[in-house]
């Protein structure tokens, strides 16, 4: 199992969270395709709640979580 | 010469109602800037360190920034320079709206507050005039109906107000102004309170400040402005959905501290983020004066408009309490404002006195029918009133913030604080480099005095991992110096999302008339954060007064994606001070002289 969570702007018009079985994809890039999200929409991917690249292999019981370039205090 | 320094100061005195003008002494603004750094060394001079914080003795500083009130994007703040009851060293609180604009406006670059008036009175400025007026018919009031009812008498004016909470003199009471703006931190509304000053009314003619050199600024102006317009954060995240926008990315790094910071991931926090805020409550955006950002909201609380939460409430009253009802929050956040309390360290106080409920030390029969139980977002509500009123012996302890209340049940540890002022949202056992900028604030628990949140979890200038300690020290130094000269200049902190230190000093070099590079800009604001650690040092505070909580450094992270986690400060607080030239949590002597400061401190 694969969870893709989406925030702030990444979430128009998607789902706010999708659910995938995780060998459907190699790499987050996978993801972001399959998502129709372009690479420079995400400033912020953490996978398991650590920052990584979107060529990182995908595991199964990874959860993504995707933001757009936010910031505040 | 010419330049955005009005050049007038405003002597006070509420026991002798005297009024004196003095000049303003620009060589001491050159080297502190204005605002934050010249405020700081004003109240220095002014031999404020030693005094009881509370006594008549204290003295108010609003001063207003070099740049507050020019075209420069966001220049619409001032700060509050005084000596803090809550942590008994320095306490700088700025705020935004337009208040600090139109004390420019009308002529002044700082009030300095001395004394005790007899009874509550409030100044009222118009333009050059300043006159101290009986102020008994507003006592009681609270934030929006005292703003109305000056307006009343004083049409245009902008409001600064204290509500109840600062006139009980509760160490958690803001400094409020325009209605819901407020110089929120260290308990500045109770040195308001305690001189028996309920307001300060401003009306200004004029509507400009003269720079320096007007084409200059024109140009570092425009500059800004199109940085600020590009940066896709000022641009599109902040306005979009306020500073809210952080409850999820920090949660999900599992640094969102949950129910007074026993665990550090929030699973309902989508409930109370700013996308929901956004979808569910939010009317529109709030501006403060000349800014193009908008990240104040106005949202729908029980069906009127109010002004709505940052993140930092959202989270203190949400996660911190366990409450996911976001309306709850907004409210509660809003009788915040209305009572004139601290919307970090009202909730996290509330939080705290969760705790102390949770482990029995609290009991039912202190609670008058409202049970301070995790999630009750009734009691989020109730409580804050409770302690804007101070109504309850149990309200009134918790109106003076989480350490003392804490202390008073036996247990010191579960007050989530440095220098007895609460910490912010940010879990520092997750994110290394943030728990220096917590444990070394000059003014106790903050997290907008280098905050490095934006290196570590946003990215922002770059990706920092958030996980290590290498460089962190340096990292901090140089976020805390340019905080303050931004804090120094008048500007809004988040104006930093887009702009960089070259921006501030042409900014700053076309108002004033100075010729800064980056390295010297940089250098004042290092200058300033000395200055306030001798202030600091002369108030008494000792080298183990730099730490955190021990939960942060024994406690390891118990939920979430940081589990296991704790913080490395006995590691990087050795490196901080080595980076800033200290011994002993305190500037050496070469220190000093290099910044200029040994000779007059």
């Amino acid at each position: 199992m694969l969870e893709v969570r989406l925030f702030a702007t990444l979430r128009e018009n998607r789902e706010k969270i999708y659910f995938f079985d995780a060998q459907l994809f190699n790499t987050v890039y996978d993801v972001y395709e399959y998502l129709g999200i372009q690479e420079d929409e995400v400033s912020t991917l953490l996978i398991n709640g650590f920052h990584s690249k979107p060529e990182t292999q995908i595991h199964d019981g990874d959860i993504l979580a995707l933001f757009p370039p936010v910031g505040g205090g | 010469m010419k330049s955005s320094y009005m050049g007038k100061i405003a002597r006070i005195n509420l026991t002798t109602r005297e009024v004196k003008v003095e000049n303003l002494d620009y060589e001491l603004a050159q080297k502190f800037i204005g605002g934050r750094g010249l405020g700081t060394a004003m109240l220095y001079d002014e031999g404020i360190a030693t005094v009881d914080p509370l006594s008549s003795d204290n003295k108010l500083i609003y001063i207003t920034g070099a740049m507050t009130g020019t075209a420069s994007p966001t220049s619409g703040r001032y700060m509050v320079v005084t000596k803090s009851p809550l942590t008994g060293m320095i306490a700088s609180s700025n705020s935004g709206g337009i208040w600090g604009a139109k004390l420019k406006y009308a002529g002044w670059e700082a009030l300095i507050v001395e004394g005790k008036a007899d009874s509550w009175v409030y100044i009222n400025i118009v333009d050059d005039k300043i006159e101290i007026l009986p102020a008994d018919e507003y006592v009681g009031m609270l934030s929006e109906e005292a703003d109305a009812a000056f307006k009343k008498v004083h049409e245009k004016a902008s409001v600064l107000n204290i509500g109840p909470a600062g006139e009980h003199l509760s160490l958690l009471a803001a400094i409020m102004n325009d209605k819901d703006r407020a110089a929120g931190r260290s308990g500045v509304g109770a040195v308001m309170g305690s001189k028996n000053l309920k307001a300060i009314t401003v009306t200004a003619t004029k509507n400009t400040v003269e720079p320096h050199d007007a084409a200059k600024l024109k140009t570092a102006m425009a500059n800004s402005l199109k940085k600020i317009k590009e940066n896709a954060v000022t641009h599109a995240g902040l306005p979009t959905y306020g500073t809210a926008v952080l409850v999820n990315i920090i949660n999900n790094t599992g640094a969102f501290p949950t129910k007074n910071w026993q665990e550090s991931y929030f699973p309902e926090a989508d409930e109370t983020s700013g996308e929901t805020l956004k979808e569910k409550y939010l009317v529109k955006n709030n501006y403060c004066h000349r800014c193009p950002i908008g990240c104040g909201r106005v949202v729908t609380i029980d069906g009127e408009a109010k002004g709505g939460p940052e993140y930092e409430p959202l989270w203190a009253y949400g996660g911190n309490c366990g409450v996911k009802d976001l309306n709850a929050i907004d409210k509660a956040n809003f009788y915040c404002n209305e009572y004139g309390l601290d919307a970090i360290s009202t909730p996290c106080t509330i939080a705290a006195a969760m705790e102390l409920y949770q482990h029995g030390c609290i009991k039912d029969e202190e609670c008058d029918g409202m049970p301070l139980a995790w999630g009750n977002a009734e009691a989020i509500v109730e409580w804050t009133k409770r302690m804007g009123e101070a109504s309850s012996p149990l309200a009134k302890l918790m109106a003076d913030g989480s350490y003392r209340l804490c202390k008073h049940y036996g247990h010191p540890e579960f007050s989530m604080s440095v220098k007895k002022q609460e910490l912010p949202a940010y879990d520092a056992r997750a994110v290394q480099g943030i728990g220096i900028t917590y444990a070394t604030s000059n003014r106790g628990g903050c997290h907008v005095r280098g905050y490095l949140i934006s290196p570590e979890v946003l990215g922002l200038p770059e990706q920092l991992d958030r996980t290590t300690t290498e460089g962190k020290a340096t990292w901090c130094k140089i976020f805390q110096d340019l905080t303050a000269v931004i804090d120094s200049m008048g500007l809004c902190l988040f104006s930093s999302f887009a702009l960089g230190a070259q921006e501030y000093a042409d900014l700053l070099n076309a108002g004033t008339g100075t010729n800064y590079d980056v390295a010297g800009l940089l250098e004042v604001g290092e200058r300033i954060y000395n200055i306030e650690r001798l202030f600091n040092k002369a108030a008494g505070m000792k080298p183990e007064d730099d730490r955190l909580p021990k939960r942060l450094t024994e406690e390891p992270i118990v939920n979430g994606p940081s589990e296991g986690m704790v913080s490395q400060i006995k590691v990087t607080l050795p490196q901080y001070y080595e980076v800033r030239g200290w011994k002993d949590a305190f500037p050496t002597k070469e220190t000093l002289d290099r910044l200029g400061l040994v000779e007059k401190y």
